[in-house]
């Protein structure tokens, strides 16, 4: 079991804020593995270093050996490392078919001229990218949005198409934040059985935050709990649940009668 | 080796068709958007290789092979090569809940399933310990399938790849088995979802089958450039036949939708030249025509309803055999291009040649709207216990109210009571392990006692009214057949479902289920807030918009049988509450027992009811919800004389 990914002693801050201290986490490869904490505990920070929105102010994140630290979000996205936001962010005017294309732009090889004249290479290349992104489409199960437009869509089904779209990068690491944020319980389910289903068919490393607990300790291989920007536990969901700084982090002291809400 | 001229059971139909027109299109399946095809002699080829691999897993004659799942080329492929080695294909609806499933795989020894997908797979190991007969589960689709490490579950891919290995060692194997099978086989045993009791499975020969497609080749104008879409359930009788029977006997193609959510699209698409579709969906592809011209511009609008009305006058008199007024007709050519035209296309119709109807009564408004625009829409009658077929509309006599002429073949007679009476080589065998049942429906003469009350018209067309049991009398003893008066009422674009009662009573009756789509459109029209389906059927606004609905309705019904009161139901009528059959039929004496209360309702005073219903989950699972509903009065011109 090797990592594919591994933050090192990474910290970061906004201002006077310090989002995330010295957190150090190895990813291993082909694993699910959920990042979860209060509100405000860094986890969609982390996140962002990994994507590289941000760059940390110390540590290093190194994927399969290389270091990505301070690469822009184009440079990871092209080492095949995909993300969803936590706020959907599709292009709304343009179809499901289109979003998913766009998702394999960065692997399109033919320039500008080329896809200009659209004969030869450019088509050849867009076939092959169609074929996969029509595999996708059957995987979602969104035959039949095709040629909506994603603004016209409901809000769970953003979602699909929102992972739809990272896939379409065929990525080593999946980043998802949030995905089942807002949703009923059906289209968490079905959200829950396609991240299992990415995870199973391709081998992807896929690395979640997510607020339901439910869902992360039946989903994850393992579990990091960040609280305040530090690490405070990691390892199997069985262990994270009963460990004494995840309880405290979620419920507060056990001395006080009030309950803090996550 | 088979009989080249012997075409007596299916297989050997098969058999025909890859060795006379190898290279023409038997299947198409739209996947990853795209129409991919099957030749008859690709067809035989996956038939082949599947038959032998169920050979190799022990399937022999007389075993009984399910099918579940949507309709996939696979699937179809998998009944037939269950039908080669001389066992039963036993289709089930992929909506059944647990406990029906259950029934009827343990009802019909089930050996083998082959399931879609992972959701029906998943189904099947539920219930594994509860069928004793099962030894195989077959999967078609192997997403999600890695981590299910079973020694009983087999990929489809599989099963053939065994097959071949089995073929390259006996080369003659298949056709040797098919030779082996006879026509007084059974082929299928189609589960009947029944209005009343546990399903009954009718045991369907290969001689009924090929009878039966005989009888429709003599009265409609099937070829073997046919395209046909099959997206209704496998298990109901009329896809079978038509996919597994007039298919392989006419040599037409198959075409399966992608999912069932774009059916609408495919059939767009595809533009089939025949359909045959239940009247649910002839009424929701008519809702949805008009739900689009409501929403359309005010000009676009009023093109639409002026040319409707022109198409309507024109097919009232045609249907009358009037002589029609050269103004109408130029006219109605002008709406063909305007109107007709574009909306045949926009639902996939532009290539029709013939389109059925069948399974309940159709409303005569939605048929009358249909032939307007051009559909050559018919009404055929049959049952899954006459192989789907007695009577169908001739072309040039097709109209609203009759079944049709009965097939070449066919004998109807009425029996006392009414009570429709067929007898023809389409019969089925009976049924299966049931012979109290098939005593009760097959006489000594061999008479086919269908239940249906109805007569035969001087033209000599077949009239069904309704199910002889449930024809009764109102109190002064006016005839009181309930399905006429909710054919009626559910050709209103807001009434989805409705139960007429009245059977001995001073007046008639009738809960109605609204069409959330249409009411909904309606309320949003009219800025009307709801949430859910209750509390929009709780909607003064959409009581009194029934209510007009109803007193429009009760224009056209004799005086003893108008609609007096009226409940708008809290929640829609279900197959899984048991309150409708799987091919949407109420089953009326349950509905009447469980909502005995609201019947009381009213023929009392009262003016509100609760009820309590209880939902059944599609694992299983009830619930149970109370709500009050309103008991709501329709004013008549003359007073009631109850």
């Amino acid at each position: 079991m090797s990592a594919i990914l591994e933050i090192a002693d990474v910290s970061r801050s906004f201002g006077g804020v310090q989002a995330v201290q010295k957190v150090s986490v190895d990813i291993p490869r082909g694993e699910i593995m959920s990042i979860i904490g209060p509100n405000g505990a860094g986890k969609t920070t982390v996140l962002n270093m990994i994507s590289g929105f941000y760059h940390p102010d110390h540590g290093r994140i190194l994927l399969e050996g290389t270091d990505i630290t301070h690469l822009a979000p184009s440079e990871i996205a092209k080492l095949r490392v995909a993300r969803t936001f936590q706020n959907i962010a599709l292009f709304s005017g343009m179809t499901v078919l289109d979003n998913l294309m766009l998702g394999r732009h960065v692997l399109m090889k033919s320039g500008v001229l080329s896809s200009f004249i659209y004969w030869g290479l450019a088509q050849r290349e867009e076939v092959a990218h169609r074929k996969r992104v029509e595999d996708l489409i059957d995987f979602l199960k969104i035959q039949d949005l095709r040629r909506r437009p994603t603004g016209s869509l409901a809000y769970g089904l953003r979602k699909r198409v929102e992972l739809g779209r990272a896939l379409a990068l065929d990525p080593k690491i999946l980043l998802l934040d949030e995905p089942m944020g807002g949703m009923n319980q059906e289209e968490k389910e079905d959200m829950a059985r396609f991240i299992l289903d990415v995870n199973e068919e391709w081998g992807t490393t896929i690395i979640l935050i997510e607020h339901d607990m439910g869902v992360v300790m039946d989903i994850s291989d393992r579990v990091a709990v960040l609280d305040m920007g530090l690490k405070i536990a990691e390892g199997k969901p069985d262990e994270v649940r009963v460990n004494p700084a995840v309880v405290k982090a979620y419920l507060g002291e056990t001395k006080t009668s009030e309950v803090r809400h996550g | 080796m088979a009989d080249r001229h012997d075409l007596s059971t299916l297989p050997r139909l098969l058999l025909r068709n890859a060795r006379e027109f190898p290279r023409r299109a038997a299947m198409r399946e739209k996947d990853r958007g795209i129409w991919q095809s099957w030749s008859w002699h690709d067809y035989h080829g996956q038939v082949r290789d599947f038959a032998l691999g169920l050979a190799a897993l022990g399937f022999t004659r007389g075993d009984r092979l399910s099918v579940i799942g949507d309709n996939r080329p696979r699937l179809y492929a998998a009944q037939l090569a269950a039908q080669c080695l001389g066992g039963v294909s036993v289709p089930v609806y992929q909506d059944s809940i647990a406990r029906e499933l259950a029934y009827i795989w343990s009802h019909a020894d089930v050996s083998v399933i082959v399931a879609e997908d992972q959701e029906q797979v998943d189904k099947v190991i539920a219930l594994r310990d509860e069928l004793p007969h099962l030894r195989w589960v077959v999967y078609d689709d192997p997403r999600g399938m890695l981590a299910y490490k079973f020694d009983w579950l087999k990929s489809f891919a599989d099963v053939q790849a065994a097959g071949r290995e089995r073929a390259a060692k006996d080369a003659g194997l298949l056709e040797r088995e098919i030779a082996q099978g006879k026509a007084d086989d059974v082929a299928f045993v189609c589960y009947t979802s029944g209005t009343t009791g546990s399903p009954k499975g009718a045991m369907i020969t290969h001689t009924n089958a090929i009878a039966t497609a005989r009888m429709a080749m003599a009265s409609e104008d099937f070829r073997i450039d046919d395209d046909y879409l099959a997206y209704l359930p496998m298990a109901w009788v009329g896809d079978a036949f038509y996919t597994l029977v007039m298919s392989l006997y006419v040599g037409f193609t198959i075409n399966c939708p992608e999912s069932p959510e774009t059916v609408q699209r495919d059939l767009r698409e595809l533009g089939p030249t025949q359909l045959l579709a239940p009247p649910r969906i002839w009424e929701n592809m008519l809702t949805g025509v008009l739900i689009r011209a409501n929403d359309a511009g005010p000009l676009k609008r009023r093109v639409f309803e002026y040319f409707r009305r022109v198409a309507e006058q024109l097919e009232i008199l045609r249907a009358d055999g009037k002589p029609i007024p050269l103004g109408l007709r130029i006219t109605y050519a002008l709406g063909q291009f305007f109107v007709y035209g574009p909306v045949r296309d926009q639902i996939g119709l532009r290539r029709t040649r013939f389109a059925l109807t069948g399974g309940a009564p159709l409303g005569p408004d939605t048929f009358r709207f249909f032939r307007a625009i051009g559909v050559n829409l018919k009404q055929v009658y049959g049952s899954t216990e006459t192989t789907g077929l007695v009577s169908l509309q001739p072309s040039a006599e097709a109209n609203p109210t009759t079944v049709g002429r009965p097939c070449e073949g066919v004998e109807v007679k009425i029996a006392e009571r009414g009570e429709v009476l067929v007898r023809s080589a389409g019969i089925f065998r009976g049924y299966l392990k049931n012979e109290e049942a098939t005593r009760e429906v097959i006489d000594a003469e061999g008479w086919f006692h269908t239940g249906d009350a109805g007569f035969v018209d001087p033209r000599g067309h077949l009239v069904v009214i309704d199910r002889a049991k449930d024809v009764g009398a109102v109190a002064d003893g006016t005839p009181f057949a309930p399905q006429f008066i909710e054919n009626k009422l559910k050709f209103s674009p807001y009434i989805r479902e409705a139960v007429a009662f009245g059977h001995e009573r001073p007046f008639v009756t009738a809960m109605i289920a609204i069409d959330m789509n249409t009411v909904g459109t309606w309320a949003e029209r009219r800025s009307l807030p709801y949430t859910s389906y209750m509390d929009l059927s709780q909607k003064p606004e959409v009581g009194g918009l029934l209510r007009e609905e109803i007193a429009k309705i009760n224009e056209t019904l004799p005086e003893a049988t108008k609609i007096r009161r009226f409940l708008l139901l809290t929640k829609d009528l279900e197959a899984d509450d048991a309150e409708m059959t799987r091919t949407r039929k109420v089953r009326r004496r349950y509905v009447a027992e469980k909502y005995a209360p609201v019947i009381d309702a009213f023929y009392t005073k009262e003016t509100e009811v609760e009820l309590t219903s209880s939902v059944t989950y599609e694992d299983g699972r009830t619930a149970t919800i109370k709500s009050r509903a309103r008991i709501e009065d329709v004013e008549t011109r003359e007073p009631a004389h109850a």
